[in-house]
């Protein structure tokens, strides 16, 4: 190959590198693994970390994944494929784009979908930059402060540039939105109102009737869902909203400490031309065969550089991929089973707890699968002290920012979850209770 | 529909598969007491019509997901020359490090003591991630390579508000990747494009007569996407550096200086590193990827929240008393499944695999600069770990660069990156990576003069192509006029 380039050394490859750049050391890095050597040392590390019984939640949840996800998503001719820009050799990622935008928008009642964001917290953010866009005279976003406070963070940062002013609407002692307040707050600077059901607390939040006074005022409306819910529950679209995003990770994908996961991002078809990120569309070749491709990319940074909707570039493709598999394996009647479960085992664990003197912290305010309770001393201690029984008893509040609860546990609820492990819950959490 | 080819019809939707009743798994029965669901949740709350998701047995949910899986071009068939792309091959031992129970399991909630496994992979990546960009702190959390870019200007605007002005404008050379001035758009800059020298570098002079107290920083993909290192580096940084602003690498291109020289060196303050891309961790058909962001000292106490800290006693944790952080740009830590990847891609290089990689990369990139030189001119020479080529020659056929890259298809490769970047005319960039064998590029080069000569001879031949792939050549105005995004029952 040296002598076809017609260089005598490797070295001559490099000489654009002045000199004094080029490392003369190695780099301080240890020596190369074999493969066993690599497995010995990855094994050593996740055995140092604990599988815990997850009552876990806040938006993330431990839900079956269903043999065929794994099975399929591993074929190699998904996961080593790069973006689909060559359509002619991407049908198979194209195609299963478009079966996930269309059981994004069954599950939002909305009218299209994109192809996916990075999370649900980057989704949320992204949706206000274009309600923000959409309302030219409008400039002030109102976000409830119902909605998870991680999701709020990446808003504040992802608007550190553009500075859009944004106001907190209040809560209720019930830990809803206070829609008294929010219509106080709503004006005609609103360009869109945040709202996200169930709420941060697990609490189901009255989109309907936000979404009438939202409108009123001219204002967008955007929900924040959680998808497993969407099952049995009002769907943001047929609310009212107007964009509707969420956390996919619930549907088929691992939890896997965080990432990578996948964004649900919908909205009304007015609003297409204004959605962030890649979108897949349905057209026909040259000898009428139906086939797919990436669209209306004149929006997107590739091609419209700075005046682009978003800097997005990549989807989670196969994540959105997982979640495709995964609604399309559990199906219509499965994803409602999935959801009633996890109702119908959180309720169990709610009576159960309030029997054994566990004080909710919002009594009386509608759940989905995730209630919070009051624990004795901080939930941070107790967590500690339930890892050695071998359960994670959920999430304290204490650790997210703008929550003044120091001994609040916010516990979820899966179709996984038992009798037993419940009644290990509640044993736990009385236990802590009594100390 | 008339298909030519019965063995390769046209897929049916999974929505076409569907029939009522059918089911592809089975869901567990909760084995508490249970009540109406009417009981449970308000009726003003509850859905009338269920979400109309596919009803479909579990064989042929996994018949379908095949068959279309087999329409697509991968890295485990054949070649992508995609310049700028980096598709390398993805070991097979990093699928099984990221699916081991015990990192795959692991709620991002666990407490710290139950997660130190985890974390001490995300700091031991992190210390050889700063090892290779002579960087002295990093952030793992940005998802892609894009919200690194994102991230990087947030650190612009943070530095320069904390000195009391956040500045206006950022540097951006006219050969970059679009997400770089649709980053700092996002950011709140003015994307300022500076024009590339005739060799395809970064004029100093030009750059000096823009710079000034308005400018926050410079953005500077390094080899180019030219495929060119930029070898007035040093008085790039010194220019930047005099005037107040930040050096920012866009890591694109980075698997072609690993192991050889370090941006932390080369006068850099941040730079954006893929893992997608340089180490090895799948593209996944457009994701997930992950993009960690280097620094300085200076610029370190600015990055997302929470950091990853490592104490005296050996144990770690994540950080999150950062009082000037720029905040948090992912609802967790980051994409850890890809860096588990990553992660073990690393250890199995070691310090010897690392330049290695970068060495083999430039070798076949010469290799194939070499081959096809001759036919396909390169309007600003040989680059480093990918050349861009021009498509313009063949325009006097009536062929343009889309219609080779069309017609490589047909050859069971995929297309190099065309059109980019924009400084070349009928730009054919590519970029073979190390991990192609002399035998993979010389078919390449093979089917790239082939194309040339039919080019030549029957242009309507190219220009028609491609004929073997699963679909031929799509519609796109068609989809942009009436964008059908979504199935609806009915529909077909």
């Amino acid at each position: 190959m040296m002598r076809v380039i017609g260089i005598s050394s490797e070295a001559e490859l490099f000489t654009d590198i002045p000199e004094k750049f080029r490392l003369n050391e190695p780099l301080d890095l240890p020596p190369a693994l074999s493969e066993w050597e690599a497995v010995k040392l990855l094994h050593e590390l996740a055995q140092d970390c604990q599988n815990l019984i997850c009552f876990a939640g806040a938006g993330y949840y431990d839900h079956h994944v269903p043999a065929a996800v794994d099975h399929l998503i591993r074929r190699s001719e998904f996961y080593t494929a790069y973006t689909p820009y060559q359509a002619e050799v991407s049908q198979g990622t194209l195609q299963s784009i478009y079966e996930f935008q269309s059981m994004v928008c069954e599950l939002m009642g909305l009218d299209v979908a994109n192809a996916s964001m990075y999370d649900g917290a980057t989704a949320m953010a992204e949706a206000a930059l274009m309600a923000h866009s959409i309302q030219k005279k409008r400039d002030k976003i109102i976000l409830s402060i119902t909605v998870n406070p991680h999701y709020r963070q990446v808003l504040e940062t992802y608007n550190l540039g553009l500075r859009i002013p944004i106001e907190i609407g209040p809560r209720t002692s019930s830990g809803m939105t206070d829609l008294d307040s929010l219509a106080d707050l709503l004006d005609d600077r609103t360009a869109a109102v945040i709202i996200q059901s169930p709420n941060f607390y697990g609490i189901i939040e009255d989109l309907a009737a936000t979404a009438a006074m939202v409108h009123d005022a001219g204002a967008l409306l955007i929900a924040v869902a959680d998808p497993i819910s969407l099952a049995v529950l009002k769907s943001p679209g047929e609310c009212g909203a107007d964009i509707a995003v969420g956390e996919g990770q619930p549907l088929g994908n691992a939890l896997s400490f965080g990432g990578p996961v996948v964004g649900l991002f919908a909205a009304k078809q007015e609003y297409i031309r204004h959605m962030p990120g890649r979108i897949v569309g349905l057209t026909d070749d040259i000898e009428g065969r139906r086939g797919f491709v990436l669209t209306l990319q004149t929006r997107e940074q590739h091609i419209r550089r700075e005046k682009a909707t978003s800097n997005i570039c990549t989807n989670q493709g196969l994540n959105a991929l997982a979640a495709t598999v995964y609604m399309s394996t559990v199906g219509r009647q499965g994803l409602r089973e999935v959801a009633e479960a996890s109702a119908q085992i959180a309720n169990y664990a709610f009576d159960q707890l309030v029997a054994n003197g566990i004080e909710p912290l919002f009594p009386g305010a509608p759940f989905f699968r995730e209630f919070a309770v009051r624990t004795r001393g901080t939930a941070r201690t107790v967590i500690e002290q339930a890892a050695k029984r071998g359960i994670l008893p959920g999430v304290a509040l204490s650790r997210f920012p703008h929550i003044d609860i120091v001994d609040g546990l916010l516990i979820a609820f899966t179709e996984k979850r038992c009798k037993d492990e419940v009644d290990l819950l509640v044993d736990v959490l009385k236990e802590a209770s009594d100390a | 529909m008339n298909d030519r080819n019965p063995q390769n019809p046209t897929a049916p939707l999974i929505f076409e598969r569907s029939h009522t009743g059918r089911r592809g798994t089975t869901v567990p029965r909760p084995d508490v007491p249970t009540r109406p669901l009417a009981e449970l949740i308000p009726a003003w709350a509850m859905r009338d019509k269920p979400p109309g998701l596919p009803e479909v047995p579990e064989n042929e949910v996994v018949r379908h997901f095949t068959a279309i899986s087999l329409k697509n071009h991968h890295v485990d068939k054949a070649f992508y020359p995609l310049g700028s792309c980096t598709m390398k091959y993805n070991p097979k031992v990093n699928e099984a490090t990221a699916r081991l129970p015990g990192l795959s399991d692991l709620h991002p909630f666990q407490p710290t003591a139950a997660v130190q496994g985890a974390l001490r992979l995300m700091w031991e990546l992190g210390e050889a991630l700063k090892e290779i960009s002579g960087m002295d702190a990093i952030t793992l959390q940005p998802a892609a390579g894009a919200q690194g870019e994102l991230v990087g200007a947030f650190l612009f605007r943070a530095y320069h508000t904390a000195k009391g002005d956040p500045r206006r404008k950022v540097i951006i050379p006219d050969s970059a990747h679009g997400t770089n001035p649709a980053t700092v758009t996002m950011a709140g800059y003015e994307a300022l494009t500076l024009k590339s020298s005739k060799e395809g570098r970064m004029d100093p002079a030009a750059l000096e007569s823009v710079l000034g107290d308005d400018v926050a920083g410079v953005m500077l993909t390094n080899p180019n996407t030219l495929g060119k290192f930029e070898s007035d580096i040093e008085t790039i940084a010194r220019l930047v550096h005099d005037a107040g602003g930040l050096l920012y690498m866009d890591g694109a291109n980075l698997n072609a200086l690993m192991g050889i020289t370090r941006p932390g060196d080369l006068g850099y303050d941040i730079v954006h590193i893929n893992l997608h891309k340089t180490f090895s961790s799948p593209h996944g058909g457009g994701g997930p990827g992950a993009g960690p962001v280097a620094v300085k000292e200076h610029l370190a106490h600015f990055l997302p929240l929470p950091t990853l800290r490592h104490d005296a006693d050996g144990t770690y944790s994540l950080d999150w008393e950062r009082p000037t952080s720029i905040g948090k740009v992912h609802g967790f830590w980051g994409n850890f499944g890809v860096l588990v990847r990553a992660y073990t891609y690393i250890r199995m290089l070691g310090r010897e695999g690392i330049p290695e990689t970068a060495r083999a990369a430039a070798l076949n990139s010469a290799y194939v600069a070499a081959r096809l030189g001759d036919t396909y001119e390169m309007p600003y020479g040989r680059g480093m770990h990918e050349s861009v080529f021009s498509g313009a020659f063949l325009k006097k056929h009536g062929v343009r660069t889309l219609d080779v890259a069309k017609r490589l298809l047909d050859f069971g490769m995929h297309a190099p990156t065309i059109y980019f970047p924009l400084v070349v005319a009928e730009a054919i960039m590519t970029e073979p990576t190390e991990t192609e064998t002399k035998q993979e590029l010389d078919r390449f080069c093979d089917a790239m003069l082939q194309i040339a000569s039919e080019a030549a001879k029957d242009p309507d031949f190219v220009k028609n192509a491609p004929y073997s792939t699963p679909v031929r050549r799509l519609d796109e105005a068609k989809a942009n006029r009436q964008p059908n995004v979504r199935y609806r029952a009915g529909d077909t």
